[in-house]
This record gives structure tokens, C-alpha cells and sequence, in this order.
């Protein structure tokens, strides 16, 4: 189709998670004709690309997006996924967004005025377009898995869905952010031995002097840290998630509870040679550094908590348990020897923009923004990491992001027609 | 509140009188950021055998920031083995300068990470042991390895700042260690003849 002869809008949203259709409530809030563009339906990264058992980290007091909270009896719990769709898609009603469902989108480039879209059904243009196409839309997988051998079936976490799914037999899973302590958590329980590979990673407690560790970080300013006055905020948003798990337990999930449950604990996993795993042996060092890290957050807590005259609403301060020290760690691991049957690669996610002919990606994939501004006129960025705060890739975390972004969006649009 | 950050809060870099340039290495970082190429350098020895176990290695060239660059001076070292090895002692063993690469690496890291937080150093000191099972590399019984089976430093550090605050610096330090990385993590070796 030759550009300009498909539909037009002002904006147009990639996207409908819960970024995109906060985009979508505040663009409509300013009365500025829109579409939401989606591959799939609604939330669908939430249906398709979770495993089943799990939940948000956040609890559900916590879920809300402009105009929409959680009334549901139970606050302090955490959503599984069915209940986040239902709630995402609850919220695409209230707010009426226009999504276009199963239309993928291969390409968006500069054009006259604005941007050039074409789809799996047609050209559309827009002067102005919001990315919120998440940034976790495919697994990270470093390259040393090439060199696993081929009678250990490799997994990521888009590929797992409960343990029945794997064989028999050990597994080693290789990450310990969020996704990582959650798997080998699950796998120990269904009986295989695990060995978990440790990074530098952050570890957090479920709750701290009886409130939920994510209400601490709300209500003690941590997560309405704004972007532009961090210290290091490439080391901000590259930061691994917190090991936590949603359940209706509240249970910690750090690495003293995997240890507990029987999971192996071995370094970063450094190079597959001749067919065995080789493990860092800075294992101790990464305990120190996420030991004094966790203390020193809650540290700000307690000094919140005085400042601000709360300490009366909650337990007395507490700290943790340093990390155990395994006696002995290996060092090294044959993979070619039965011992190992699967390996999960809990490493981490990266987004996707090989639709997006316009030169705003970095060396390393990563959009080049400020503040979800897009390093081109008309083009905005919504749901990545510490994208204008701490809290950006949390649900709760959008609203102020997305009418800051749409702000900026609508004062582009005055200026360019003047 | 105070500013959470994920490394350790920045002080007052003023107060410290460590000696480390940390505006020269922030600068260096930034600028290095852009230019990568400019960041690869390669560090050489030359070691010629003298008699039995003993040889001399000599540091003086190295390459990096694009071109060939040189120490202000020449430095020498011996490496032998000890008597109870039925050797010459001329020198410590190969294996003993691991210790002193990583001493002296960490150390430096320490007193760098110090400085960027304003944290002044009175007295650095450590000890660096390394557990090694000589049947190894004596071929006394084949599963015993080659080298350290561990390693083990003490720090013991004078500065104005609190345990947690050293800890933290040591931990740090660790972090930014290329010898402590050498140590930890495999590395390609290739041996040829020329």
C-alpha cells in the first residue's frame, strides 16, 4: 500500500497491556482520536507468556490504574494470572479504549507528518505514536547456551508452564531474580533436584515489620524516585528483579528459603566447556553485596518510619539473617552425565523493536528515551523500566507515567500545528 | 528521606585524602562509554628461564588506549620454587603471585571505592591465603586439581565509617576487581610455540 492511502489517526498506541490502555484513558481524556493497536488480545502477554502458577508481586490493594482499584476481599493477596486479565480488561472497558485486536504491526517509520504504520491489515498513519509494547517480549538467553549439549533440553521461561512439563531428573536453572527463585522453588517441590546459578541479584523480604516489603517502598518514597534524579540510572533500570513470590502464604523467598527446600546453590554461570557448566566462585561476594544492599533499604525504612512519625502503625525493626554460605559450592557441573536434565534460563527479558524502522535503539536494544520522550518528535515510550520512576513497570506504576507522557504528547501536537 | 541508590550513597568526595584520582576514572568511564575500541588493552611479561625452576620476567610495554604504551620504568621479578620444593628459592612460586595480583588489586579497589564516597582510609591492610593440595601438580592422585582449592582474604581496615560501610567497600571492590574476576570465572588460555 503506498503511504498515505491507509486510515488516519492523531495517535496510535502499540500495545494493549495495561500501558497501553492507560495511554489510551488519558489520550481520551484530552479528546484526542486514537487507536490501540494489539497482536494478540487484550493482556496478552499475561495470558500467553506466564507459567501457571503465578501471581503479581504486588498485592492487590496495590493493583490500580486510573479510574479502577481493587475491591475485592482480599487486599493483602496477590492476583494470579486469570485475575490480572480480568482486571486489565475490566479497565479497557471503563475506559472505552478503541483496540483493534490480532493486528500485528511489521513496521513503523518516520513519514511527513508523523509516522507511517503498516500492519497485517493495512497502512496507518499517526502524527503522534505511544510504544507500549512491554519489555519482556522475549527471553534473554546468553550465548553460552549453544554450547549446551544436545540431551539437556533447554527451556525459557516463555516455554515453562508447571513441572509436569519437564522430564524426570536434575535441573539447573540459571538466574536468581524473580522468575529464577520462583522456578527452582517450584521444581524442588515437585521432587527433581535443583541447582540454582547466582548472579548479582536483589533480595528483598516479603514483608518487613509487618507490612508487605511494596508497601514500604510506596509509602517511604522509594518507588516515586523520579528518573532524572538517580545517581546511575542505567544501573536502575538494569536492575534484577527482586527474588519474591505473591502467595497467600507471604512467604519470603530469598536464597536461605531455597536452601532450606534443597536447592543447590552455585555461582554465575561463566562458560560451557566440553560440555560442562563452569561456575563463578565469587558466589560469597554476590551474597555480601545483595545482604548489604537489602540492609541498607531497610535502613531508609526505619529512618522513614521515624521521621515520618509512623513507627507506632507498624512492628519494631528487624533484620534478616545474612545469606548462608553453602560449606563447599562446585565450581563445575557435567552436563553430558545425566545428572542434569533441563536447564531453565531464568536470565532475563529483553523487548523487541525489530518493527521499528526509526533510529532510536541503542547498541544494546534498548530504546533511547527521556522519560518515555522518544529520541524522535511525535514518538513516546510507556511501561519500561524506571521509565520516568522506580515504580514504572509496576501496574500501579503507570498512571503517573502515562499522563506525564500524554501530556508531553499533547502539548507536541499544539506545537507543531501553530 | 534519604536517597536510596543502589551502590553506596555518595558523600562528600572533598573530605577523603586517599589519593586516588576518582574525577580522572569517572572521565575516563564516560569518555570510554563512546569510545570502546579505545578500551582494549593488552598487558604483557616476558619471562626468559635462568637455571632449574627458576625464571625472570620482565614488565615494561603494554598496549591500550590505541596505541603502545610504557611503565616509567622496567620491572623485574623472580619466580623460583623453595627448598622444601629441593629448589633455589630465588623468588616466590608462580602461584604465590596470584596472591600478590590479588592483594594488590583489591586494594586499590578498596581506596578507589573510598574515595568516591568520601570515605577517608587511616590503614589497609590484608591477608591473602591460598589452600593448595600439591599432589596436584605433583600427579600424587589425579583428582586433586592443579591449583588453589581456595582462597581466603582478610581485610582489616582503619577508616572514619562504619562496619557496614567497610564491608560494603570490600564488597564493592570485589565487584570492580579484574584480578578477583581472573580468579573466579574461566578464562580462555592459549598456549603456543612460536
Amino acid at each position: 500500500m503506498t503511504p498515505g492511502t491507509g486510515e488516519r489517526f492523531t495517535a496510535v498506541v502499540i500495545g494493549a497491556g495495561h500501558a497501553g490502555l492507560a495511554a489510551s484513558y488519558f489520550l481520551s481524556q484530552r479528546s484526542i482520536d486514537h487507536v490501540v493497536l494489539e497482536r494478540g488480545e487484550i493482556a496478552n502477554s499475561w495470558r500467553q507468556e506466564r507459567w501457571e502458577s503465578l501471581r503479581l508481586l504486588t498485592p492487590n490493594w496495590q493493583s490500580r490504574l486510573p479510574g479502577l482499584r481493587y475491591e475485592g476481599p482480599d487486599p493483602d493477596g496477590y492476583m494470579t494470572m486469570g485475575e490480572v486479565t480480568e482486571f486489565i480488561e475490566r479497565f479497557a472497558k471503563i475506559c472505552a479504549a478503541p483496540v483493534r485486536a490480532g493486528l500485528n504491526v511489521t513496521s513503523v517509520r518516520p513519514a511527513e507528518d508523523g509516522y507511517e504504520l503498516t500492519t497485517s491489515q493495512g497502512a496507518i498513519s499517526a502524527r503522534a505514536v505511544v510504544i507500549a509494547s512491554g519489555a519482556c517480549n522475549a527471553p534473554a538467553v546468553p550465548a553460552l547456551a549453544d554450547a549446551v549439549p544436545a540431551a539437556v533440553r533447554q527451556l525459557t521461561p516463555f516455554d515453562y508452564r508447571d513441572p509436569a512439563g519437564l522430564p524426570d531428573g536434575g535441573v539447573l536453572v540459571v538466574g536468581a531474580s524473580a522468575t529464577g527463585v520462583q522456578l527452582a522453588a517450584e521444581l524442588a517441590r515437585s521432587g527433581r533436584p535443583v541447582t540454582l546459578s547466582v548472579g548479582e541479584h536483589t533480595r528483598l523480604p516479603r514483608t518487613y515489620r509487618g507490612r508487605d516489603v511494596l508497601w514500604w517502598m510506596d509509602a517511604a518514597g522509594v518507588w516515586d524516585q523520579r528518573y532524572d534524579e538517580l545517581e546511575d540510572l542505567g544501573r536502575a533500570r538494569r536492575l534484577p528483579s527482586p527474588q519474591l513470590v505473591g502467595t497467600p502464604e507471604r512467604t519470603a523467598l530469598d536464597l536461605n528459603a531455597l536452601g532450606a527446600v534443597g536447592v543447590g546453590l552455585v555461582g554465575r554461570l561463566a562458560a560451557v566447556r566440553d560440555g560442562r557448566a563452569l561456575f563463578s566462585g565469587g558466589l560469597r561476594n554476590v551474597f555480601s553485596l545483595a545482604d548489604l544492599k537489602m540492609n541498607r533499604l531497610l535502613g531508609t525504612f526505619d529512618d522513614w518510619a521515624a521521621q515520618a512519625g509512623r513507627d507506632a502503625e507498624v512492628d519494631a525493626p528487624e533484620r534478616f539473617e545474612p545469606t548462608r554460605v553453602p560449606e563447599t559450592t562446585r565450581l563445575q557441573l557435567n552436563l553430558g552425565g545425566g545428572e542434569i536434565q533441563t536447564i531453565v534460563w531464568a536470565t532475563g527479558f529483553r523487548p523487541d523493536y525489530r518493527w521499528l524502522d526509526v533510529p532510536v535503539v541503542d547498541a544494546k536494544g534498548q530504546l533511547r528515551h527521556e522519560g518515555g520522550v522518544v529520541d524522535s518528535p511525535g514518538l513516546y515510550a510507556l511501561g519500561l523500566p524506571v521509565l520516568r520512576r522506580r515504580k514504572s513497570t509496576f501496574i500501579y506504576g503507570i498512571e503517573d507515567d502515562a499522563r506525564e507522557v500524554v501530556d508531553h504528547l499533547a502539548r507536541y501536537l499544539t506545537a507543531v500545528r501553530m | 528521606m534519604g536517597k536510596w541508590s543502589e551502590e553506596k550513597g555518595t558523600k562528600d568526595m572533598t573530605t577523603a585524602t586517599n589519593g586516588v584520582n576518582v574525577d580522572a576514572l569517572l572521565e575516563a568511564r564516560e569518555v570510554l562509554k563512546g569510545a570502546p575500541e579505545a578500551a582494549q588493552f593488552t598487558w604483557r611479561a616476558s619471562s626468559k628461564w635462568q637455571h632449574g625452576v627458576h625464571s625472570e620476567i620482565t614488565i615494561q610495554n603494554y598496549f591500550g588506549l590505541g596505541q603502545e604504551q610504557s611503565h616509567k620504568e622496567e620491572s623485574v621479578f623472580q619466580a623460583d620454587h623453595p627448598e622444601v620444593f629441593a629448589a633455589t628459592d630465588n623468588g616466590i612460586t608462580p602461584i604465590e603471585y596470584l596472591l600478590v595480583g590479588l592483594a594488590s588489586c583489591l586494594s586499590a579497589g578498596v581506596a578507589s571505592v573510598a574515595q568516591n564516597r568520601g570515605i577517608q582510609l587511616n590503614s589497609v591492610e590484608s591477608v591473602v591465603e591460598g589452600a593448595h593440595d600439591i599432589r596436584g601438580i605433583l600427579g600424587a592422585d589425579s583428582d586433586v586439581r592443579n591449583g588453589f582449592n581456595d582462597i581466603k582474604v582478610t581485610f582489616t581496615i582503619d577508616a572514619d565509617a562504619s562496619r557496614e560501610d567497610i564491608e560494603a567497600l570490600v564488597a564493592q571492590s570485589q565487584k570492580r576487581s579484574a584480578v578477583f574476576d581472573a580468579l573466579t570465572n574461566p578464562t580462555n588460555v592459549t598456549v603456543e610455540v612460536a
